[in-house]
């Protein structure tokens, strides 16, 4: 994790609430945020799995684009089909550079009447700025400022919060929905980072604390902090902005083609037509690029971490890891990272320099642990 | 506050040592340490029959969290390692006095023991880095 020390860590409006369940607190994208309870974080990672966990996600960016051709807008910016997604659904995004590279992953909801965009809390200021500079005429961008947002993740999310807010049942994975829940104005998506059925809950400032207890209240959740939600996610093969995926790679480069809408390809009806459009498809066309994004299990059980070097049987240096740990429900060296292409398709032996020794890791499909989207 | 047994001795570097009846000494580290660490999830051991000096960097703990040095507190002869650990490294945060020890020495040096904290000292420790 992108851990960083500055002067004014800003503080979520569940900081208190954090302290109160005995969290401890870390610097994490210029905020103050609970990297674990006193669960710990294995078992805040079983919990989500077996149960369902609440995390504060409310450090990431929750913007609206409202106005006639706001899709058309947003959608230059990212290879991806906005225009037409449907009211009341989600997908993810990729805004890219000119070269081609990513500058940030994000999510993006039509709720009909407004685009409702969640970013990452370190790219927040820029991914703004990125869409304000491109704003075309009547397309307006609202900074949701004052709402948290919370993740319910966990096979039991669904009945936990179906309890609070029971048209969440009748949700399937990436249904997105307004609704009140107790008398308070929230966004509800069915979507999550864990790899879990779950859902994403945007809700005012003021009402946070309150409506998170209330969760909270539910005998199948219990809080968890982000060494949790990292482990989780790495196990779900998603990536992490800033570590498996940034401006130096490109979404093919980064295993992220299915991300990459049928409409916005070459024989697409809106072809190309973002940022480093030419490159991308270039690259789909020739299947041609240096390196991939790939899934690595170990043979042992010694975690392989992020910065880790690569090499082939012969001491070739052919990558580096970007984000790896022990898997506690993969149970299981996990790793994933990037390796020269020839080096790409399964069970290729690749070897992690690792404390002077090399230690055996196969190139895996990924998630490591299967994922359990609710599709109806 | 964390468990720290009288009948041990300590170093600095969170490490126990238990004398035995045969003069060799147990290894590991202490709650203190293992409650830093985290949940563990990986113990490199040294090989046995490695000799160590004290202070020489022993092998390592990863834990969820980060990867820490096990420093050998006494010079020896490694004359066993934890298997055990090998499968079941959450030995070390569930019984860090017991089935989570780390290796046995067999002293090169035994005039070496009298530089150990006792429990008081070692606990005093503690408290001082906390």
């Amino acid at each position: 994790m992108a851990e960083q020390q500055t002067g004014d860590l800003l503080k979520t409006p569940l900081y208190d609430l954090h302290l109160e369940l005995g969290a401890k607190m870390v610097p994490f994208a210029g905020y103050e945020m609970p990297v674990q309870y006193p669960l710990g974080v294995k078992k805040e990672h079983l919990q989500t799995r077996e149960q369902a966990g609440l995390f504060d996600v409310s450090h990431m960016g929750q913007v609206l684009l409202t106005g006639e051709g706001a899709a058309a807008m947003l959608e230059s910016l990212v290879p991806v089909d906005i225009i037409d997604l449907p009211a009341g659904k989600q997908r993810y995004a990729l805004f890219t550079n000119n070269e081609g590279g990513i500058l940030d992953d994000l999510m993006v909801t039509n709720y009909g009447d407004c685009l409702y965009v969640v970013v990452n809390a370190a790219c927040k200021a820029q991914d703004i700025a990125h869409m304000r500079a491109h704003l075309t005429d009547g397309v307006e961008l609202t900074e949701l400022n004052d709402r948290a947002l919370v993740a319910l993740q966990g096979p039991k999310a669904a009945e936990a919060l179906s309890r609070l807010a029971p048209e969440v049942a009748e949700m399937v994975f990436m249904d997105s929905r307004r609704m009140k829940i107790d008398g308070v104005d929230c966004f509800v998506s069915r979507s999550g980072y864990t790899g879990e059925d779950g859902f994403e809950i945007s809700i005012p400032s003021s009402d946070a604390v309150r409506l998170t207890r209330l969760m909270l209240d539910q005998p199948e959740v219990e809080a968890i902090g982000l060494g949790a939600r990292d482990s989780l996610r790495l196990e779900s093969g998603l990536c992490l902005y800033g570590h498996d995926i940034d401006t130096t790679t490109t979404p093919i480069e980064a295993s992220l083609i299915w991300a990459i809408s049928k409409s916005r390809r070459a024989d697409g009806a809106r072809a190309g037509g973002f940022p480093g459009a030419e490159i991308v498809l270039g690259q789909i066309a020739s299947k041609d690029c240096a390196r991939k994004r790939v899934g690595l299990i170990g043979e042992g059980r010694a975690p392989v971490r992020e910065g880790t070097e690569l090499f082939d049987a012969d001491g070739n240096n052919i990558g580096r890891v970007t984000s790896g740990t022990f898997g506690p429900s993969a149970s299981a060296s996990i790793a994933m990272g990037y390796v020269a292409t020839a080096f790409s398709p399964l069970e290729t032996v690749v070897y992690a320099e690792v404390r002077g020794k090399k230690l055996p890791m196969t190139v895996s499909r990924m998630p490591f642990v299967e994922q359990r989207y609710y599709r109806g | 506050m964390s468990d720290v047994p009288n009948e041990l001795k300590y170093v600095a570097s969170h490490e126990w040592i238990r004398v035995e009846s045969d003069g060799t000494v147990t290894v590991g580290v202490t709650d203190h340490a293992q409650d830093l660490l985290g949940d563990v999830v990986f113990v490199e051991l040294p090989g046995a029959g490695t000799e160590l000096s004290a202070g020489d960097e022993a092998g390592v703990v990863e834990s969820v969290k980060a990867a820490s040095d096990i420093y050998a507190p006494l010079s020896g002869e490694v004359i066993e390692i934890n298997e055990d650990l090998e499968e079941s490294p959450e030995l070390v945060n569930s019984d860090p006095y017991g089935d989570g020890w780390f290796f046995k020495l067999k002293l090169s040096d035994t005039s070496e023991l009298d530089d150990l904290l006792d429990a008081d000292g070692y606990a005093e420790l503690c408290e001082a880095e906390s």
